[in-house]
Order: structure tokens, then sequence, then C-alpha cells
């Protein structure tokens, strides 16, 4: 396409308004809104703004139940990412991302700018990035190039944090062939800033300058935010060229730039030109100010030749930032760009005319309000169907049937199976501050300098939202909360990605619309806000839908590192105990996928009363520094939590099912929530039970560590050895099979 | 003591060897820019760790031809301390400071990791508060730590004591499966002749601090403060 100023622009036909991804009454809307046609440039705009990607317009009338507001939260949803105090002066700002479809198309980049983007988001606020983390979400292991999607992703992701220096610290990854299609990858960024030295993308300030920074732009990327918000069908390996191309070296001299400068007072503004590039920075920072913006797009900075307006509109290269700066202060600015050897070009200046108007070789190629764009995108209250819960029974399993053999089955499990081939591929001890490595329950990294920590978790269990999305939700954010506090860390905020396929198809709304109510709900009752978020829908293919997947990014504090708990065995001979009440829930666990094959039944209920009384009691030991590890009870049930913590250790245990509990297989493999699992020295174990009588949580001594092996009193023992093997195996023998 | 640490773009552990380093020195080191032509005067010259101009071309193939690493050789031949680690050894490397190349390693996977190595040679300036065939915990990360010579520089590395640290397992045995990129002979960290330059694929500066999990790298620190101070 081509819309230079010396080509007659061609004309906006309905085939050309469908190209754009706009249904015909869209297009309607957009001629009333601007009592003209669009031209193709206009269009091109239009059509990424109004695009799900950037628009939210499925989502945004049910995204309104979160809560967002908490007296610690400084900045909720609606700017680059959410910003959380955490005292002395210092703030937390974090964000996730989705970058889907893209890494399906190509892994290795899709997954990198995915990456890349979600830094910038954090930095752009004035905050340097500590700590990345990821949620994946694969297909079948053995579909058609599902093992070159995992391979491309880890090396896209790895490849991108590592050269900008950012430990990668945690994250979850899990396969199923529902994904096998679209695979997710979800990429969450945390970052540290003063409290009083936050920046916003608010431009203000008429006739100060607008100023691009960063890499050059290209042709790659055009219609990104576009094709993020479609199904993919049989063509879309097509759209390869949509994909932009990461160069991590030049972020980090942008991250570094930009954190020069904004240690002056020089900036009034500033965003990432992320999806939409050009078009969606300008617009939403004039939106947010109530101002305009005039772009001569001849100065910026291109590196390909005779780019057209529409070009460099819409392009999404990577690496780049729009600032509005102090007038005055541009000679300062720009020598900080030269001394990181990046572009610096003034593009254009704030006007009071609240519209966008982009000149190209002195003639004006787009004129637009910059009201209906940014603010008013066609809403959609689209229609949706109540999901009934899964209620398919259980299928009952062999009698007597060996726990320990079910145990080693179960931990190679690809869900199950150690990840640490994907995150011995992160650097995720750069910057020296990783006092918890990933594969405990949550990461912890230290606030540089100080003796605080932040705990950061990325979870959701896609198999309880399909079963039943209300209560998936709902366990997505306790599963999160329960991570954050078996550190001893205190829950202060989550930011969500929420996956989900067409919403156009009624039951894709009803995912979105009883997940987003189960989360709101668990966000209220636990007091974790949403600070940020992003929707990433159409994550569909020949009709066939990802389970829905509403992933959540959560981020605690811990007052005093030396309190921080770990989940491995401290040693031998100490108490271990259960908190929480165990029902025996086989539905949708996954000892009943791999018994039964597939996953039948509810998910577990999520008692948010029992999530708050037992993580608060929890919280309360850990502080009191009499426990000696503690891990919250998730997938594959207790005994895979004690066999986690036991090779984590290094030290075995003997444990038995109280008399009253269930049959073995449900009491031992049962996902019941709102549990965990204590270690404390012998000593201290009756107080413990005590103490937990009473705040009316259910305290239960299972057994002690100790030895090399795992034993479930009744049966016989399985080495650690064993298990380890089982436990590590399943992940390096996958990756190194042939191609199918 | 006085320390400088060359900053390259993208350098990336220039703050975590400075915090190190400052542990042990009592003060904070000189952080040089890349293309400052001069060197304050420094006992220990530190060549940090990261992915220097994007390891483009060849990983720190770019950066040995940056101004301020001839006026490194140069201090160097002149007798000065330096300290390459990661990055900073494939520097030393490619601008001749010390002998073989680095190459990818033999999975063709970054590794980030815990690695047990065994000190090789604790009569040096960098060792010298270790124990001769200690072994030591540091952690990696690294794309291209695959440490390579060929058999008369090799040869010349062991007449001349010039191998630093070895990858080897929790009780100094020196088997493949401990060697995390394929290095020859599980060669970690190698010394110039001379022994005042050592470069190194593992991080001391991870280890300098039982919060992050490890102490094993401030012997290191301390050695060098006795030694040069």
């Amino acid at each position: 396409m081509t819309d230079t100023a010396s080509h007659k622009p061609p004309a906006i036909t309905p085939q050309v308004v469908a190209a754009h991804g706009l249904k015909p009454d869209e297009y309607d809307r957009i001629v009333a809104a601007i009592g003209r046609p669009p031209n193709l440039v206009e269009l091109g705009v239009f059509s990424v703004m109004w695009s799900e990607h950037c628009s939210y317009k499925s989502s945004k009338k049910w995204l309104r139940q979160f809560p967002t507001t908490a007296p610690w939260v400084i900045c909720g949803p609606g700017e680059n990412a959410g910003v959380v105090d955490i005292g002395d002066g210092q703030a937390v700002v974090f964000k996730m991302e989705s970058h889907n479809h893209p890494s399906f198309i190509e892994p290795y980049q899709g997954a990198a700018t995915g990456v890349g983007g979600i830094l910038r988001d954090v930095f752009t606020m004035g905050a340097r990035p500590i700590a990345n983390l990821n949620a994946l979400r694969f297909g079948d292991p053995q579909a058609a190039k599902m093992r070159h999607l995992v391979g491309g992703v880890v090396a896209g992701i790895g490849g991108y944090g590592n050269c900008v220096g950012v430990p990668t610290v945690g994250g979850e990854c899990t396969f199923d062939s529902a994904y096998n299609g679209n695979i997710l990858v979800n990429a969450m960024t945390v970052g540290l800033a003063r409290a009083d030295r936050i920046f916003y993308a608010r431009a203000a300030g008429v006739g100060n300058p607008v100023v691009y920074v960063g890499a050059k732009t290209g042709r790659d990327g055009i219609h990104g935010a576009t094709m993020a918000s479609a199904e993919f069908d049989e063509t879309s390996e097509e759209k390869r060229p949509t994909v932009q191309v990461g160069d991590p070296f030049t972020e980090k001299l942008l991250l570094e730039a930009c954190l020069e400068l904004m240690a002056t007072n020089a900036i009034v503004a500033i965003q990432d030109m992320g999806a939409a590039g050009l078009t969606s920075s300008s617009f939403e920072m004039a939106a947010r100010g109530g101002v305009g913006i005039e772009l001569d797009l001849s100065s910026v900075p291109t590196r390909e030749h005779a780019m057209t307006p529409y070009e460099i509109m819409l392009s999404e290269s990577q690496e780049r930032m729009l600032l509005v700066l102090a007038k005055g202060r541009e000679a300062e600015a720009a020598a900080i760009f030269r001394k990181w050897e990046l572009d610096f070009a003034v593009v254009g200046r704030v006007t009071e005319s609240k519209k966008i108007v982009a000149t190209f070789a002195g003639e004006t190629v787009l004129d637009l309000p910059v009201e209906p764009l940014a603010d008013k995108p066609p809403l959609y209250d689209r229609p949706w169907t109540t999901i009934v819960c899964n209620s398919e029974p259980v299928p009952a399993s062999p009698p007597g049937i060996d726990i320990g053999a079910t145990l080693k089955r179960l931990l190679a499990t690809p869900d199950l199976a150690s990840k640490r081939w994907i995150w011995e591929q992160y650097d995720h001890m750069v910057m020296a501050d990783t006092i918890a490595r990933p594969g405990g329950d949550a990461a912890v990294v230290r606030v540089h300098g100080t003796t605080k920590g932040l705990a950061l978790s990325s979870d959701c269990t896609p198999r309880y939202c399909y079963a039943d999305p209300e209560m998936g939700g709902r366990q997505a954010v306790a599963e999160c909360w329960r991570n954050l506090t078996a550190v001893g860390a205190r829950p202060l905020a989550i930011t969500d990605c929420l996956n989900f396929g067409n919403p156009e198809r009624p039951e894709i709304m009803g995912e979105l619309v009883g997940c987003i109510a189960g989360m709101a709900e668990a966000c209220r009752a636990l007091d974790f806000p949403v600070v940020s978020g992003n929707v990433s829908l159409y994550n569909e293919t020949s009709g066939v839908a990802v389970k829905p997947t509403p992933q959540v990014g959560g981020v605690g504090l811990l007052d005093d590192l030396t309190t921080m708990m770990r989940s491995a065995f401290g040693g031998g001979s100490d108490s271990i105990i259960l908190i929480g009440e165990t029902f025996g829930h086989l539905g949708a666990s996954l000892c009943t996928r791999l018994l039964a094959g597939r996953d039948a039944g509810p998910p577990p209920r999520v008692d948010l009363v029992a999530e708050r009384r037992n993580g608060d009691f929890v919280r309360k030991l850990i502080d009191r520094r009499v426990l000696t590890a503690c891990h919250d009870v998730s997938d594959g049930g207790l005994l895979v939590a004690l066999a986690e913590m036991a090779l984590g250790g290094h030290v075995g245990a003997v444990v038995a099912k109280p008399v009253d509990a269930a049959n073995e297989l449900a009491f031992w493999f049962g996902e019941d929530q709102a549990r965990y699992i204590l270690t404390c020295k012998s000593a201290d174990a009756d107080a413990i039970l005590a103490a937990a009588g009473e705040a009316q949580v259910r305290a239960t001594k299972l057994g002690s560590t100790g030895g090399r092996d795992l034993t479930v009193k009744g049966t016989k023992g399985i080495s650690l050895s064993e298990l380890q093997t089982a436990h590590e195996g399943w992940f390096p023998t996958y990756m190194a099979a042939p191609n199918q | 003591m006085k320390a400088a640490v060359i900053v390259f773009p993208g350098s990336n552990c220039d703050r975590d060897i400075a915090v190190a380093l400052g542990q042990s020195i009592g003060s904070a080191p000189t952080m040089i820019w890349h293309r400052d032509t001069e060197l304050p005067p420094a006992d220990l010259i530190v060549v940090p760790g990261g992915f220097s101009y994007g390891d483009y071309l060849r990983a720190g193939a770019m950066a040995a031809h940056s101004p301020i690493m001839r006026e490194v050789v140069a201090r160097a031949r002149a007798g000065t301390a330096v300290l390459a680690i990661c990055n900073g050894f494939q520097v030393a490397t490619e601008c001749g400071l010390l002998p073989g190349v680095l190459l990818r390693n033999s999975n063709l996977k970054f590794v980030c990791r815990d690695v047990h190595l065994r000190v090789e040679n604790p009569f040096t300036p960098f060792t010298q508060q270790y124990d001769d065939g200690e072994v030591v915990t540091f952690p990696v990360a690294h794309h291209d730590g695959n440490y390579f010579a060929d058999a008369e520089t090799h040869r010349s590395l062991l007449d001349n004591d010039q191998i630093a640290f070895r990858y080897c397992d929790r009780r100094g045995g020196l088997d493949t499966s401990a060697n995390p990129n394929g290095s020859l002979d599980n060669i970690a960290g190698i010394f110039n002749a001379n022994k005042n330059v050592l470069g190194l694929m593992p991080h001391p500066e991870r280890a300098s601090d039982p919060a992050l999990g490890g102490n094993d790298g401030r012997p290191m620190f301390e050695s060098l403060v006795a030694s040069l101070s």
C-alpha cells in the first residue's frame, strides 16, 4: 500500500476497509465521527486504535468489575504500568502483556519482542526493571512443530532478557492440546522507582517539543495489533512479515539513556511505541493530556528507503519512545541520546487543537480529532452464555493403585516436570539481588541496597477455568496470593493478562465474563487489587479456542528478607504440618488427567474466607520465625508438594494419612485449595497446632522429615534419586527427541 | 587499593562487580566509560560481564577494538592486575591479553546455574586466599563459554600453571558431566603468563553475598585487596 504525497491515494473501498479488520458499521462510525471519509493513512490509524488489542472494545465493560485501588496503590490501570508504594519513598512498577500471535508465527522474535515491549512499558514510567517473569502455554508436546515452538520461545525470552541484563526469575509452563494452534506467551516486568519520580504518558504544555528517540523506524510489524485481534487460519504463516524483530542491545541503551534523562526534569511525558507504534503513542499521550499534537513525519528517523506516511504511522519497529520535553531542554536531552548512540529527533510539538495533524513533505496526510480514536472506540456488550460447570463424575481409579508409583508418574508429566531446562537458559541472577531463584513458590528479589524483598509469582490453572470459569478465575488470584504468602510476603497487587478465544462467540464471552467475575471476587476478598493488565482475544484457530487463561502476576513485599521462607526441607527430624482442609477433590486434577486420560469433573472449590484465614495465619508464623520451610499445595496435590520440598532440600520424609481422611489416592493427590505444608523443629509443633486451633485454622501433623526416601506409611518408600530422575528427566528428554 | 571498572555499551554486570568489590575494598571503584581514552591510576582493572556491543559480530570482538581497551592492554603489559569476567574474558581473548578463544557452548544454549570449580593455582594475587585444589561454587551465565586453545597453547598453559579454575564435581573430580559448556580440559579460567591477568567465565561477584546463595567469590576480592594494597 502506498500513500505518498506524490501518489493519488487509493479509494477507500469496502474491501480496503475489511482488509483493515474494520466492520462496515465501524467504518460508518468513523465517517460520522470525523464528518468525512478518512484517507488511507487515517483508516490505518483507526484500524489499529480500534483494534481489540488497543481498544479493549469487547472486554472494557467487564474489566470495570476489578477493584483497582488500595491505600498502597499509586497508579492503577490506564497508564503504561501499575505503580504500588513499598515504603521508604520507593515504588514498584509492573505489568504483564501477551505476545501470543507473533510467537506462534515466529517463536524466537515473537517471544523476544514480547519481553522488549513489557520492559519498555515499565521503564517508560521511570522505573529500572529488576525482574522478568513469564507464563507459557504450549500445546500437546507431540503436536506438530511444538518442540520447535518451545525451543524458540525459550531462546527468545532468554536472548532478550539476558542481553538487557534483567534477571528472569520465575514463570509457569504447561502443555495442553487446547493450545496446539495458539500458544500463549505472556511476559511480565517488575521495576523499581522513586515514588516521587513516576513518569506518566500525559502530554502537556502547548508548544513543547515532541521527540522521537531510540531505534529507527522500519517496515516491520505493520498491523501487528490488528493481527493480534483476529483468529488464525491455515494462512497464518503468511503473516510472518507482521512480526517485529527485536534488538536487545538497543533496548539496553534506550533503557540507560531514558533513566539518565529522567534524572533531570526535562521530561513532561513519555510513552513507548509499542503496539500501533507512533499512532498509539501520539494519540494516547494527547488524549490523556487533553491536548493535540502536530507531527512532521518527514523528520522521523527511518531505516528503509521511501517509507510512506502510512508505514511510518503504523510501523511497530521496536526500541522506540516518544517524549514530550519541556521547551528549551532539547539540547541537553539530545546530548544524552548521542552519548548512548541512539537517534534523537524533534518530530512535532504539542498544540491546543485536541487533534493529531501529521504532515509529510509539506502536505497534510492525517488530520484527526483525538477523542473518538483514543477515548471513544466502539464498545461492545457482546452476547454471552453462562458456562455450566463440568459435572462429569471423576472416573473411579483402579483398586489398589500404588501411591508411590503414581507419584513418580505424576512428577514426570509435562505440567509437573521440572522446568529447569527452561530457566537455566535465562540469566536469573544478573543484578545480584535474586534471593529466591526459580523453582520455588514465588521468586524473591532484593530491593537493591536494602533488606527489603519483592516476592513475585505468575499463576493460572487453565483446566480449572475451562471446567468452571468463575471458580477458575478465583483460583488464579488465590494461588498467586498463596505463593506470595508462602515465602512470607505481604501480597500487594496484581497485573493480569486475559487470554481467550474469539469474543464474538457467546461461549467464549461467557468464559471471559465468568473468569473476570471470579477474579474480581478474589481480589476484593484478599485486598489484592488489579493495577495493570492486558487482554488478548482471538486466540483461536479455525474455530478452536485456547482454554480460558486469565494469567495473574502478583507482587508482594517482605519488609525483612531474613524472615523469608523457602519451600525446600531445611533438615532432618522436623515436623511436617498441613494447614487447611483436605476433602480429597480429584475433579479437574492432574491425577485424574493422568489416570483417566482426560480432565473430568469440576475444579476444587475456592473458599476465599479460608484462603484469607489460612494465609494470614501462615504469614504470622513466618514472621515469628518458627518455621523451617513452607510450600503452597497446588497442582498435583499434597504428595507432589511434599516431593518438591524433599527434592529441593535433598531430605526425605515419612508421612501418614490421618485415619479419618478420604481414600488414599484422593487424600494424597486431591487438589483442595487454601492449603500449605509447613515444617518446624519438632519441639515447636505442638505450639503451632495449638495456635492454629485458636485461629480456627485446620492443622494436621503429617509426619517428619529425614532419610533419603519419601515414604507414605503403609506403602513402600520411594528414593529421592528415583523421584529426581522422574522429575528432572522429562523436559530434556522431550527436547532432545527428534522432530516429528 | 584503587579499582576501575570498564563500562561498555551493553555491559550489564558492571554494577554487580562494583558492589562486590566495594565491600572488600571499602570504597566504590571508579566506573570508566568505553569512550574514555585515559584510565585513572588503578591497582586493579575489571572488564565486567554483559553483552558489550550486543555481542554483535562475535562476543567481545567489538569491545576489543574500543579505545579504552588499548589503554587496558598497555596497563596489563606494564603489570597492572586485570580481572576479566564472562564477557570480559571474551574481550580479553579477543584483544590478545589471554590466549585461546571462547566458542559457543557445546549444547548451543545459554546456561545459567551454579557450578563447582577447582582452584588450580592458589599462588597468584587473585587466588592466594584459596587452598590448592579447593572446590568452590560460583554461578555461570553465558552462551559462549566453551574455552578452546590449540594443543601447543594448551601445553604452555599447563606448563606455566596458567590454568586458574577447572569445572569439577562436588568432590573436585573432573568428569565431563561437571563441564557446563564443553570447555577444553574443563577450563573455567586462565591467567596470562605473568599471572597479573585473570579471565574466567564464572561470576565471583555473584558469589560474594551469603543472601545470594554463596560467598565463595569473596576470597578472590580479599586476595586482591591483600596483594595489591
